[in-house]
């Protein structure tokens, strides 16, 4: 059996639109806990999420799960194989660099 | 095998030892850095069975990432990959049949010149679309299995060995536009083994949307030249657990695309909640042969994957993968049937100050 192409094609975009409307419609401001979650490792609690912890939600999480955590003896060797990657401005790299080591 | 992508070459066990003692060389010059620049070793290990077409296959796998820089501008990265592919002996022969490949992904330097310019040289990966540089190690992928184009545009090696410019072209608050540009010499040596090419990638994120738009052009220049053009768009709404991924992969003698879809619910209690850490997965890929000129690594007829996952982000960096796909294809279709655990490991070289 050979699939239509077109048919395909429909119901993907129907698929990912359903879902992704239904998620915009429930769409909540983060807590901070939901903030805390996309962290490597809870170093500080925050109210607000913070520029390093928005950088590090849209750069890294974008590719993969966050480490649960690890030694801040590697967090500028982390961020500087992440920024090669991720192609990261200087001002993303300061500001990750405090959100990975406060 | 079609199990597992491998964009690696396998190494005699004596330049394997050398490889070793170049990986020691470079761990002793990062003692010299400060406190937070201490060398890592990252990677994953994983267990891996794959039932294709009836046909089962089991592949335990290390692929291991040593990451040390060397003064404030210089990075030297590596990833290697180590494996054991187990299947059961045919006929009713009692037994395993069981083969290993050892080998390097890449092992690149990383000099950062300004603000705006990386020159990457070495072997490095090719980026050419989001899955070969971003998506294909272990335990990144959602799915056992890599996308059936992802050998379009990557040379099939996906590795190139020569030099890349890479960074943040410009970066504001709305949007970001990042590039890479690289040109790999022929190389035929069993370390860096790749071929003449040149291209690049350009990539738009805007962050407010979770959008991301990028453009890759590659271009073999021994053999038959041939242009390859890619695009890819993700959208990743923030913090809606929703993930949808997809790249379109073009060259003069066939083309194809793949469509991926996550979803991880934070309605039972967060991400982090029993149910939080489902994660149902579905891809849809096709590819289309153009002529009976393979010069590439598809399929040598129209084919088309339905992948459907569920996979299950554990506690302690360890995920499980399960999928079931379906391929559809004129010389005959098969379920695919796959299974995986795999533990991310992240830990530095040496005790820190």
């Amino acid at each position: 059996m050979i699939m239509n192409p077109k048919r395909i094609l429909f119901s993907i975009a129907l698929f990912s639109s359903s879902v992704a409307l239904g998620q915009i419609a429930t769409q909540t401001q983060p807590t901070p806990k939901q903030t805390n979650n996309s962290r490597p490792g809870a170093h500080v609690a925050q109210k607000q999420e913070d520029a390093g912890s928005r950088i590090f939600r849209q750069n890294c999480s974008r590719c993969h799960n966050a480490p649960e955590g690890f030694s801040p003896n590697i967090s500028e060797t982390v961020l500087r194989h992440m920024s090669v990657r991720a192609s990261l401005s200087m001002r993303e790299k300061a500001e990750l660099l405090r959100f990975l080591n406060p | 095998m079609r199990g597992l992508r491998l964009p690696f070459r396998l190494l005699p066990s004596g330049r394997w030892s050398t490889t070793l003692v170049l990986t020691l060389l470079v761990i002793a010059f990062g003692r010299s850095m400060d406190a937070q620049n201490t060398p890592l070793i990252s990677g994953g290990i994983g267990f891996f069975t794959d039932t294709s077409a009836g046909q089962t296959t089991y592949l335990p796998i290390i692929e291991p990432l040593l990451a040390a820089p060397l003064g404030p501008r210089v990075l030297i990265e590596s990833r290697a990959v180590l494996l054991e592919t187990f299947a059961p002996n045919g006929d009713g022969a009692p037994g395993y049949n069981h083969s290993h490949f050892i080998g390097l992904t890449y092992l690149q330097g990383d000099v950062t010149l300004t603000s705006h310019i990386t020159v990457v040289a070495g072997s490095y990966l090719i980026p050419f679309n989001t899955y070969n540089d971003r998506l294909s190690p272990i335990w990144i992928g959602n799915f056992q299995r890599g996308p059936l184009i992802a050998n379009l545009g990557t040379e099939s090696t996906g590795t190139g060995t020569g030099g890349m410019l890479s960074g943040s072209a410009v970066s504001r608050n709305k949007y970001s536009l990042s590039y890479n540009a690289y040109f790999s010499s022929l190389v035929n040596n069993s370390y860096f083994q790749s071929r003449r090419s040149t291209g690049g990638r350009l990539n738009l994120f805007m962050p407010k949307q979770g959008l991301e738009v990028g453009f890759s052009y590659n271009r073999s220049l021994q053999g038959v030249q041939e242009n390859f053009y890619g695009a890819d768009v993700w959208w990743e709404p923030a913090y809606s657990g929703f993930q949808l991924r997809s790249e379109f992969a073009s060259g003069r003698h066939a083309e194809g695309y793949w469509i991926e879809t996550a979803y991880r619910t934070q309605a039972f209690g967060g991400f982090d909640s029993i149910v939080g850490r489902l994660e149902p997965v579905f891809r849809m890929q096709q590819t289309f042969r153009r002529d009976g000129a393979a010069s590439d690594s598809l399929p040598p007829a129209n084919t088309q994957i339905a992948d459907f996952g569920l996979d299950y982000n554990l506690p302690h960096n360890t995920r499980i993968l399960a999928s079931y796909s379906r391929e559809f294809a004129s010389t005959g279709n098969f379920n695919i049937w796959q299974t995986g655990i795999v533990y991310r490991f992240l830990t530095p070289v040496r005790k820190g100050k």
